[in-house]
């Protein structure tokens, strides 16, 4: 389409189409997000109490948040808070864990190899493409500065 | 006081991140990358590691607490052995998540069907 | 225009610049619509011949659910006219998912003469058009039109893994679990194919996959225009005019934009999209897939015209013709429409 009617039209689907409940969907996300952390300070305490130091703590903690990230996808329940939560059930790593859960779980029917195994990074393989590249840039940065080690 | 903190901390990166993603329609999957970038760019700066002393799991179960971890490993290997340890540290300090994470989907996809 | 290209228009069967008139006006002897337990808790629920109590019917994925959706469809439409597979001279069918695999599986079990079509969501009316026209040709007796859709294959093609935790924007539709087929025969009882006006592509420049309606609403309205236009008819020549999937977001730009044309079509203007599932079902804006304008039309739209409710309407399907590969390299997404005229034997004359 050209022209005055095109343009007409652009302004009519923009002036129809519905926008994103903004302040709706932030609030979700911040109970929901909230709420999650929440269960992570749980395990955390546990493991603090354990006496193991707080970086120790914080990677068995990110690993049992996984392990219920996994779980609740595998049961099909985290679609559903995924649905309520926005980026509250997406940003946490139960919902790294999610991403990485459904897609395996989607493509079984394709085979464990080219199915599973193949499609199981669809959407966390970006995540730790880009956190590897970063992470590797800063570091060199702060080695370079002298601030490393 | 903890859980008001972790819930407050989490909560607010997890508002930030839906507002991202409302404003400027990108994907959850490119919300996820800017964030762990994010992180990973806050541990260098050193603002990191005040936030998990702050808000405890709040920062910790968040995905920016992935970059975090990577800069971090990074740093601590390249003190311990050198600049190889740019290239070590990183996953070093991640390999029990992303280990969890590869065996439980595998479990996962072996155990449960998607339900639709 | 000349003396010439005037007979030429008459003898062609051609009505204006893209409208078809059929002489031997074919039947929709039978539909059937098999759809899904979502689609069967919703308002049209009790339209439908049959309701699956599980998306999975018992098979090993969702693809082998989808065809046997359609196969079954198939079946009934054929039982309720008491004919069978062998009256059938062609099936015509499509679907959404890559290669149109659920309708080949289709054609390898019922083992007819088979012609695939690709018209996304638009493919119902897209057929009925072919079909009409191989039978007002004589080149058959009876054609068999099936389309389905699966949410599940869906998504799974077009979007996420269906566990993935991902929040819908309001302008998201459900894909429609539903599969129906339309027995038409040039000999036989039932509403009459009439007309068919096949659309052209618009392309409203809409490049987010979770806007279709937006983006198939103008292929509505050029298409509906053309037909007025191509036929001399008017919006109240119809009981109903009916789109396919546009939902709510998509329905209220088609009729805005008809309406710039003069054409208030008000409560005339009926979208199968807005109408299969209540919005307590959780669907955003409302319902797309081939299943969606097949169920309804088939189930409740069909019924309509059987008792009398309806005797002329205008069926417009409409498809978004885009793939996961254009959208994310960042192509607009076309929109196109084809307009089906279905009148009933009382129905008014012109």
């Amino acid at each position: 389409m050209e022209g005055a009617e095109a343009r007409a039209t652009r302004e009519l689907i923009r002036r129809a189409t519905p926008q994103r409940p903004v302040v709706f969907n932030g609030l979700r996300a911040f109970l929901v997000g909230g709420v999650i952390c929440g269960v992570g300070q749980i395990f955390l305490r546990l493991y603090r109490g354990q006496g193991l130091p707080l970086r120790e703590a914080a990677t068995a903690t990110s690993g049992t948040m996984i392990l219920i990230g996994a779980l609740l996808t595998g049961l099909g329940v985290y679609d559903r808070i995924g649905r309520q939560g926005g980026m509250g059930a997406f940003l946490p790593i139960t919902g790294f864990a999610n991403a990485i859960v459904s897609p395996a779980m989607e493509f079984k029917r394709e085979g464990f190899i080219l199915g599973v195994g193949a499609r199981m990074f669809t959407v966390a393989g970006p995540v730790i493409v880009y956190a590897t590249a970063v992470s590797v840039a800063v570091g060199a940065i702060l080695w370079l500065l002298g601030r490393a080690g | 006081m903890d859980f008001a903190l972790a819930f407050l901390v989490g909560g607010a990166l997890c508002l930030a991140a839906q507002l991202v993603l409302d404003l400027t329609r990108v994907t959850p999957a490119h919300v996820m990358v800017l964030f762990v970038s994010l992180g990973a760019v806050a541990s260098g700066a050193g603002l990191y590691e005040p936030l998990v002393k702050l808000g405890g799991a709040g920062a910790i179960v968040p995905l920016p607490a992935f970059g975090h971890a990577l800069v971090d490993g990074i740093v601590r290997e390249v003190g311990r052995t050198g600049p190889l340890g740019l290239l070590t540290g990183g996953f070093d300090a991640v390999a029990l998540g992303l280990t969890v994470a590869v065996v439980s989907a595998l479990l996962a996809a072996a155990i449960f069907n998607p339900r639709g | 225009m000349s003396t010439v290209s005037r007979a030429l228009e008459a003898r062609t069967r051609r009505m204006g610049k893209q409208t078809l008139r059929f002489r031997l006006t074919p039947a929709v002897v039978a539909a059937a619509a098999v759809v899904g337990p979502k689609e069967g808790q919703g308002p049209l629920g009790e339209y439908f011949d049959i309701i699956k109590q599980d998306d999975l019917l018992g098979e090993k994925s969702w693809e082998r659910a989808e065809s046997r959706m359609m196969a079954e469809a198939c079946r009934v439409a054929l039982r309720k006219a008491g004919a069978a597979l062998g009256d059938v001279d062609y099936l015509i069918a499509g679907d959404l998912l890559n290669q149109i695999t659920s309708s080949s599986f289709v054609a390898r079990e019922l083992k007819l003469p088979f012609l695939g079509l690709f018209g996304a969501c638009s493919t119902l009316a897209e057929g009925m058009a072919v079909g009409a026209m191989m039978l007002d040709a004589g080149y058959a007796r009876a054609v068999l039109v099936a389309v389905s859709s699966h949410h599940c294959t869906a998504e799974r093609q077009y979007r996420y893994p269906t566990e993935f935790a991902t929040q819908p924007p309001p302008t998201a539709q459900w894909t429609v679990t539903a599969a129906g087929a339309i027995l038409m025969a040039t000999k036989g009882d039932g509403p009459a194919v009439t007309l068919a006006t096949v659309g052209r592509i618009v392309d409203a420049g809409i490049k987010d996959p979770l806007n279709l309606g937006a983006a198939m609403a103008p292929a509505a309205a050029a298409t509906i225009r053309q037909h007025f236009e191509d036929t001399g008819r008017r919006p109240d020549d119809y009981d109903l005019i009916v789109t396919g999937d546009l939902a709510n977001v998509g329905k209220e730009i088609a009729a805005e934009l008809l309406s710039r044309e003069g054409m208030e079509l008000e409560d005339r203007l009926f979208d199968c999209g807005s109408s299969i599932y209540d919005p307590s079902q959780g669907v955003e804006a409302g319902a797309s897939g081939c299943g969606c304008s097949a169920a309804v039309f088939t189930g409740y739209l069909m019924h309509g015209l059987l008792t009398g409710r309806y005797r002329r309407l205008l069926l417009t399907c409409t498809g978004a013709l885009f793939s996961p590969t254009t959208y994310q390299q960042g192509e607009t997404i076309p929109g196109i429409a084809h307009a089906i005229a279905l009148e009933t034997q009382d129905a008014p004359g012109q």
